[in-house]
C-alpha cells in the first residue's frame, strides 16, 4: 500500500463552469445526478459522451430537448464500451489525440450486459474513461435484481426472501485486465470523485471509475437522505473508497481514515433502507464478520 | 489493374480504394479472409485506416456505429450468426441514419451449424432498413462496394453488400482493380451531416416521445413516427440514386448499366427465372440448354433488394407469361421472401404472368444444372400451377 495522495480540490476551487442544464428528469435525491453534476465538470468541455440506456438517458432529457452540454452518442445497453471505442477510433482516424472519451454507464448496464464489451475495449487498451454508477439495481426499469444488488436486497424481482446471490465485485474483475487506473468513488464524497476523474484524465490506456449513488426510490428512504446514507455505506466499511494505480491498491478519503479506527456497524446502515427489511440478524452478523475481516486484511495491507 | 483473386479479396480491395478510416470486425467463416486481407492492408502500412479487432460482431457494429457518428467512413463485414448478432445494432444504424457500409458473406444460421451458403442470414435482416444489394461475381462485389459507400453516404443509409459464401467468397475469378485516382474522382471523401464534436455538442439517438414536441425556442421537432417514416421515403427515394449512381460508375469505368436487374436473353422471353446473387449466372447455363430445346426463357439477377425496385420489377416481368423465382432462404410457415416481393410487386401490373417458387440450395447443398433444368423446365411447360406452398429442389429425404 502507498501512502500518496490525490489532489485535494475543496468547493472553494472547483471549477464554476456548469455542464448541466438546471432542471432535469431525475427524481429528487437522485445520486446519480450529484455525480453527473462533478463528474462533468472534471471531464470539461473536451469531452464526447457515450451513454447507454439507464437513469442517466432519462436525466439528459427527452428529444428535443437535453439537460446536458456535452455532445453526447446514446447506444445500445450492451455496447457502450464498444461505442467508446469507435468514438476514439474516429478521433484517431482524424488526428485528434485531446477530447476525453467518457463511457458513463448503470450497474447493470456494465456489470451484466455491459461487461464483454467493457472487457474487450479493456483489454485492447481504449484510451477511455469508463464511469458506472452503481444504484445497486436495475432503477430505470423499476428496480430488478442486478449482478451489483448486494445479497439479501429486495427488488421487484427478489420480492420476499432478497438476493440470495453476493454483489458482483466489478471493480476487481475490471482491475484483474491490468488496466492503468481503477477507482471507487461514492455520490456523498463529490470532491473525491472530481479528483480521481481529473487524475484518469492524465492517464493513457483504459480507467475505470465505479460511483456508488444511492437511489432514494430504490432503496426506499427519504430523498432527503441520499448524502448521509452514501456516507453511512462509507463509514460502515460496506463501500470503500480506493484507488488502484498500476495494479497499487490504495484506499483514498473518508476511507483511508477508517483505518485503525473504529466503524459504525453495518446494521446501521441495514436499518435505514427498506430494501434491507428481508435481512434477519443472522445474515446482519454473517455481513459484518465479511467486512471486518476485509477491513482486517486493509489493516494488515497498510502495515506491508 | 486486372487480377485474378478471391470475392474476399475483391470485397477488401475496394474498401481499401474508399479509404475507409474505421474498419471493426470479428472472425466468421466465409467473410474471415476480407477482414484479415484488411489488417494486412493496415498494419502493412497500405492503408491509413484504423482496424479494430473487437470481441463480438455486436461490438463491430457498435464501433462503426460511434465512428460514423464521429464523422469517419467505416466498414464492417460479417455472415450468418454473427448478422444476427448484429441485429439490434443493425436496426440502430439505421434509425440513427449512419452511411455504413457492411460486406455480408451470405451463410445459412444455426442451428444446426452450417458454414455453407444461402441466403437466409441477410434475408432474415431485410426490414432492418438497411439497403440491400446482391452480387454475382468478382468485379461486381469491388464495384458494388465503391457503390455502396457513394449510396450510404447521399441516402443517408447504410448498405450490406451480399454476397455468396465459398461460391463466391473463396473461389478466384479475374476482375478489374479501378485506379485509385478513378475512384477518387467517383467517390468524394465524406461530408457527414453531423459529427459528434465538443464544439457543437448534440445528444444523439435520445428517447423521444409518441408525439411531436417543441423544441427550446419553441419549434415543433419530429417525434419517432416522423423520424421512421423519413427512413422509409428516403429508402424509397434511394431507388432513384441507386440508378444515378450506377450511371455516374458506367461513365467513369464503363461497368453498369443494370442497377436493379441485370438480364440475360431476356428480350423475347415468355418465362424468367429470378434470384439473387451468384445462382442467377448458374441459371445462364440453364437458360441457354432450355433455349436450345426451344424455350423462350431468360434470367434475371436481381441486384437491388431493399428498398424494393417494384416499379423496375413490373415493367421487367410484366407480360410475361411465367415468372421463376428461386431462392436460397424462406420466410418459414410460408414461401420465399423474394416470391412473395415479386407476387407484391406484380399485383399491380396489367398482365401478371403466372408465377413459381423454388427453394434450394439451403446450407450450401449443390445445385446441380440438372435439377435447374427440370424445375425451369416444368415451370415453362407447365405454368398454370400456382401453388402457395413453394417447391423444394434437391431435398434427398
Amino acid at each position: 500500500m502507498t501512502t500518496q495522495s490525490t489532489a485535494q480540490t475543496t468547493i472553494l476551487n472547483l471549477p464554476e463552469d456548469e455542464l448541466v442544464h438546471p432542471g432535469n428528469r431525475a427524481c429528487s435525491g437522485c445520486g446519480l445526478s450529484i455525480i453527473y453534476r462533478i463528474g462533468l465538470k472534471a471531464l470539461g468541455r473536451d469531452t464526447i459522451l457515450v451513454v447507454p440506456p439507464s437513469c442517466l438517458t432519462v436525466l439528459q432529457g427527452l428529444y428535443p430537448i437535453a439537460a446536458t452540454q456535452l455532445p453526447c452518442l446514446n447506444v445500445t445497453f450492451a455496447s457502450t464500451a464498444a461505442a467508446a471505442t469507435g468514438v476514439l477510433g474516429a478521433l484517431r482516424a482524424q488526428k485528434n489525440e485531446t477530447t476525453t472519451v467518457a463511457a458513463w454507464a448503470g450497474d447493470g448496464g456494465t456489470s451484466d450486459i455491459g461487461l464483454q464489451a467493457l472487457s474487450g475495449a479493456c483489454e485492447r487498451g481504449e484510451n477511455f474513461i469508463f464511469i458506472c454508477y452503481d444504484n445497486e439495481a436495475y432503477m430505470n426499469t423499476g428496480v430488478q435484481r442486478s449482478g451489483t444488488t448486494p445479497q439479501g436486497v429486495i427488488t421487484t424481482t427478489t420480492p420476499f426472501s432478497g438476493k440470495a446471490q453476493k454483489k458482483k465485485d466489478v471493480p476487481s474483475i475490471i482491475a484483474a485486465h491490468g488496466i492503468p487506473y481503477v477507482a471507487t468513488a461514492s455520490a456523498s464524497y463529490p470532491l473525491d470523485l472530481f479528483d480521481k476523474i481529473v487524475k484518469a484524465k492524465t492517464i493513457q490506456g483504459p480507467k475505470y471509475l465505479h460511483a456508488h449513488t444511492p437511489c432514494p426510490a430504490g432503496w426506499g428512504f427519504d430523498p432527503r437522505y441520499s448524502v448521509k446514507l452514501g456516507k453511512l455505506a462509507v463509514e460502515t466499511g460496506l463501500f470503500d473508497l480506493y484507488e488502484i494505480e498500476n495494479q497499487t491498491f490504495r484506499l483514498t478519503g473518508a476511507s483511508k481514515k477508517l483505518i485503525g479506527k473504529k466503524r459504525k456497524p453495518v446494521r446501521e446502515y441495514f436499518k435505514t433502507q427498506s430494501r434491507f427489511k428481508a435481512l434477519n440478524d443472522e445474515q446482519i452478523e454473517s455481513v459484518q464478520k465479511e467486512i471486518d475481516a476485509k477491513w482486517e486484511e486493509y489493516a494488515r495491507m497498510e502495515q506491508c | 489493374m486486372h487480377i485474378i483473386e478471391s470475392g474476399n479479396v475483391a470485397a477488401a480491395s475496394g474498401v481499401k480504394l474508399a479509404k475507409v478510416q474505421v474498419v471493426a470486425a470479428y472472425p466468421i467463416t466465409p467473410q474471415t479472409p476480407l477482414t484479415e486481407k484488411l489488417s494486412e492492408f493496415v498494419d502493412g502500412g497500405e492503408m491509413d485506416a484504423q482496424y479494430i479487432p473487437v470481441e463480438s460482431e455486436h461490438s463491430a457494429m457498435a464501433v462503426c456505429i460511434a465512428a460514423s457518428s464521429t464523422g469517419s467512413r467505416t466498414f464492417t463485414a460479417t455472415s450468418a450468426n454473427g448478422l444476427l448478432y448484429m441485429n439490434e445494432q443493425l436496426h440502430w444504424a439505421a434509425g440513427a441514419r449512419l452511411p455504413i457500409v457492411m460486406c455480408v458473406v451470405n451463410r445459412g444460421i444455426g442451428a444446426p451449424w452450417t458454414v455453407w451458403n444461402d441466403h437466409q442470414d441477410a434475408i432474415s435482416q431485410r426490414d432492418t432498413g438497411w439497403i440491400q444489394i446482391y452480387c454475382c461475381d468478382h468485379q461486381q462485389i469491388i464495384d458494388t462496394v465503391l457503390h455502396a459507400f457513394y449510396l450510404a453516404e447521399t441516402v443517408n443509409v447504410p448498405v450490406m453488400v451480399c454476397y455468396d459464401g465459398y461460391i463466391l467468397s473463396h473461389t478466384y475469378m479475374p476482375f478489374d482493380i479501378p485506379e485509385q485516382k478513378d475512384v477518387d474522382r467517383f467517390l468524394p471523401p465524406f461530408t457527414p451531416a453531423y459529427a459528434l464534436c465538443p464544439e457543437k455538442p448534440a445528444n444523439l439517438n435520445t428517447v423521444t416521445l409518441p408525439d411531436i414536441r417543441p423544441d427550446i425556442r419553441g419549434d415543433m421537432a419530429p417525434g419517432y413516427m416522423e423520424i421512421r417514416h423519413n427512413l422509409h421515403m428516403d429508402m424509397r427515394a434511394a431507388i432513384d440514386v441507386v440508378a444515378d449512381i450506377d450511371q455516374k460508375f458506367k461513365d467513369i469505368f464503363g461497368r453498369g448499366g443494370h442497377p436493379f436487374i441485370e438480364p440475360y436473353r431476356c428480350e423475347d422471353a415468355d418465362f424468367v427465372a429470378i434470384c439473387l446473387g451468384s445462382l442467377s449466372y448458374h441459371l445462364r447455363d440453364v437458360v441457354d440448354i432450355l433455349r436450345e430445346e426451344g424455350i423462350p426463357v431468360g434470367v434475371m439477377g436481381l441486384r437491388l433488394y431493399r428498398p424494393f425496385p417494384n416499379q423496375a420489377v413490373r415493367d421487367a416481368l410484366s407480360g410475361r407469361k411465367g415468372v421463376v423465382v428461386f431462392e436460397k432462404a424462406l420466410s418459414y410457415g410460408n414461401q420465399g421472401a423474394l416470391y412473395a416481393d415479386i407476387k407484391s410487386a406484380l399485383y399491380t401490373a396489367d398482365n401478371r404472368p403466372t408465377i413459381h417458387n423454388y427453394i434450394l440450395g439451403l446450407g450450401g447443398r449443390e445445385i446441380k444444372t440438372h435439377h435447374l433444368e427440370k424445375a425451369l423446365r416444368a415451370s415453362c411447360t407447365k405454368p398454370d400451377t400456382i401453388g402457395d406452398t413453394p417447391e423444394w429442389i434437391g431435398l434427398k429425404m
